[in-house]
């Protein structure tokens, strides 16, 4: 193997996933290969059904694959760990748990004292900008401030990879390309690895080191190509013409 | 708001206690028949003053919140082992759905033959009256725990434990209390059963008791505690609920 996949934080290699129900099987992915390197960026797109948020859960060791290996840092990754911090496709917040409580969630199931759960909320409040909506419920929150809530969450027991199914799907063009500004900002500034599910090419291209595009069910890699756009990146980035190559490029391949 | 519904009950209650007397002044009813409010009221005066409703009231209670209790922690425990596990149910809910084909009615007899006609046989029965609608909503509350929550407290690693009391339970509390509601009433009427196959106390006893007699207006205080006792319960279970499940009530638009 390479020095590449050797330095890897996450990596799979053949892997397959199909699932048996009453209608027989379904092939859901298919030999899918892929190695990411630490504080990369890395896109997964393909069009719906095709199998990313099973890619997701694998990754997340939430599934374990039909065929194929799946390793976190050389080890294989056969459950949930620590080091990898979840961001759902709907926010799936608790609704009973105010905001804080909420993000305050795994530092409490790590069974972490009450004053230092207390601290490291206050400052993952500050991170995401929810100053003053602490005791708000979810159903209160809009989209946008949910889905805050969620990567907040997602970042309390500081893991090394985040992992993000579509999370911005359900947002206005608007709200979402604030978020996506967030995201970038928080990546610089916490230095993790990112791996992001998405259905939309623009954004996949803004925000990525690298987009992986999976072909329609049974998803296989069809393209895997590096988005060397040069960083920091503004949203006026979108109007350039590399901007709108790349994009095309990655339109073609999903075919 | 509050204060006219207030008024509304205070005013629905005055003409049906009009209406009652009015029935008293034109139709020359014997007092074994229907006796008047009044007598109702210095009835109930008497057996508060001598002690005997406090004392009746008293066991009443007790066995109706002992039963409730036995019947919550029972159907409970059961129910949460039915959603969790697919072999407990295949092997459970045949008898399950089979013992509710049994009127308690019908059993109260043979329980008090067994257990005596002490308090245990009323507890019993009151417990089995509440259980399977704890039961019902205890299993559909634990199934609907959404699969994403289940999902994210795998991610963080969470124990069985922290599962159950940091998800499966708030999550499934707002079914449950339907189940309890439902429950709390039963408690009553199944402990009142009880007391009516055999019993020296209790206030299904007293119903008894002033039949036997032919103390109507006996019967009548009897009733109106019972009435009293179901709704007090159900006003307790409310008021806990809306504590407990302050998360999901909207403010009032
Ligand atoms: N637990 C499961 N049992 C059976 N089939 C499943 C299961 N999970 C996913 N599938 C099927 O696998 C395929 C891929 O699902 P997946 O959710 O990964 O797609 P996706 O790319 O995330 O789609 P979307 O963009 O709509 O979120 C779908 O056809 C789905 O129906
Ligand atoms: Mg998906």
């Amino acid at each position: 193997m390479s020095s590449l996949a050797n330095s890897a934080v996450l990596s799979v290699d053949r892997l397959s996933v199909s699932f048996t129900d009453a209608n027989g099987v379904l092939h859901a992915l298919e030999d899918v290969s892929f190695a990411v390197q630490p504080r990369q960026f890395v896109s997964v797109l393909g069009p719906s059904g095709c199998g990313k948020s099973t890619l997701l859960r694998i990754l997340g060791g939430l599934l374990s694959p039909t065929k194929g290996a799946v390793t976190f840092r050389g080890q294989p990754l056969i459950r949930p760990r620590r080091e990898i911090g979840f961001v759902f496709q709907n926010a799936n917040l608790m609704p009973w748990r105010s905001v804080f409580a909420n993000i305050a969630l795994p530092l409490e199931l790590q069974g972490l004292p009450a004053e230092e759960i207390a601290a490291r909320v206050d400052e993952l409040i500050d991170l995401v900008g929810l100053h003053g909506f602490e005791d708000w419920l979810p159903r209160d929150l809009s989209g946008g401030m949910a889905q805050r809530v969620a990567i907040a969450r997602a970042l309390a027991h500081d893991p090394e990879v985040l992992l993000l199914d579509e999370p911005f799907g359900a947002l206005d063009a608007l709200t979402r390309e604030q978020m996506e500004a967030e995201l970038l900002r928080i990546w610089r500034l916490r230095r993790k690895t990112v791996i992001m599910v998405t259905h939309a090419i623009p954004e996949a291209v803004y925000l990525s080191d690298r987009v992986i595009v999976l072909s329609p069910r049974p998803g296989r890699i069809c393209l895997d190509t590096p988005i060397s756009l040069p960083r920091p990146r503004q949203q006026a980035l979108q109007y350039t013409p590399e901007f709108g190559e790349l994009a095309l490029r990655l339109r073609a391949a999903i075919g | 708001m509050r204060t006219r519904r207030t008024w509304l009950l205070l005013i629905s209650l005055a003409t049906l206690l009009l209406g009652w007397q009015t029935v008293i002044w034109l139709v020359d009813l014997p007092s074994f028949i229907l006796p008047a409010p009044i007598s109702v009221a210095r009835r109930f005066w008497l057996i508060v003053q001598d002690g005997s409703l406090a004392r009746h009231l008293g066991t009443t209670v007790t066995e109706v919140l002992l039963g409730l209790a036995l019947g919550l922690f029972s159907a409970t425990l059961l129910g949460y082992l039915l959603a969790k596990s697919p072999t407990v149910e295949r092997l459970l809910s045949p008898y399950i759905v089979a013992s509710q084909a049994v009127p308690m009615v019908a059993v109260a007899p043979l329980l008090v033959i067994w257990l005596g006609p002490g308090m245990l046989s009323k507890v019993l029965i009151a417990a089995l009256i509440v259980f399977f609608p704890v039961l019902v909503n205890t299993v559909v509350g634990m199934r609907a725990v959404p699969e994403e929550l289940r999902a994210l407290m795998r991610s963080l690693q969470a124990t069985r434990w922290q599962t159950l009391r940091l998800l499966e339970i708030p999550a499934a509390l707002p079914v449950f209390f339907g189940g309890l509601r439902v429950g709390a009433t039963l408690a009553v009427i199944g402990a009142v059963v009880g007391e009516f196959v055999g019993a020296d106390r209790g206030l299904g006893f007293l119903i008894n008791l002033g039949r036997g007699l032919y103390d109507t207006a006996l019967v009548f205080v009897s009733v109106f505690v019972l009435i009293g006792l179901a709704l007090a319960l159900y006003g307790i279970v409310v008021a806990l609920e809306a504590r407990l499940l302050a998360w999901q009530q909207r403010p009032d638009p």
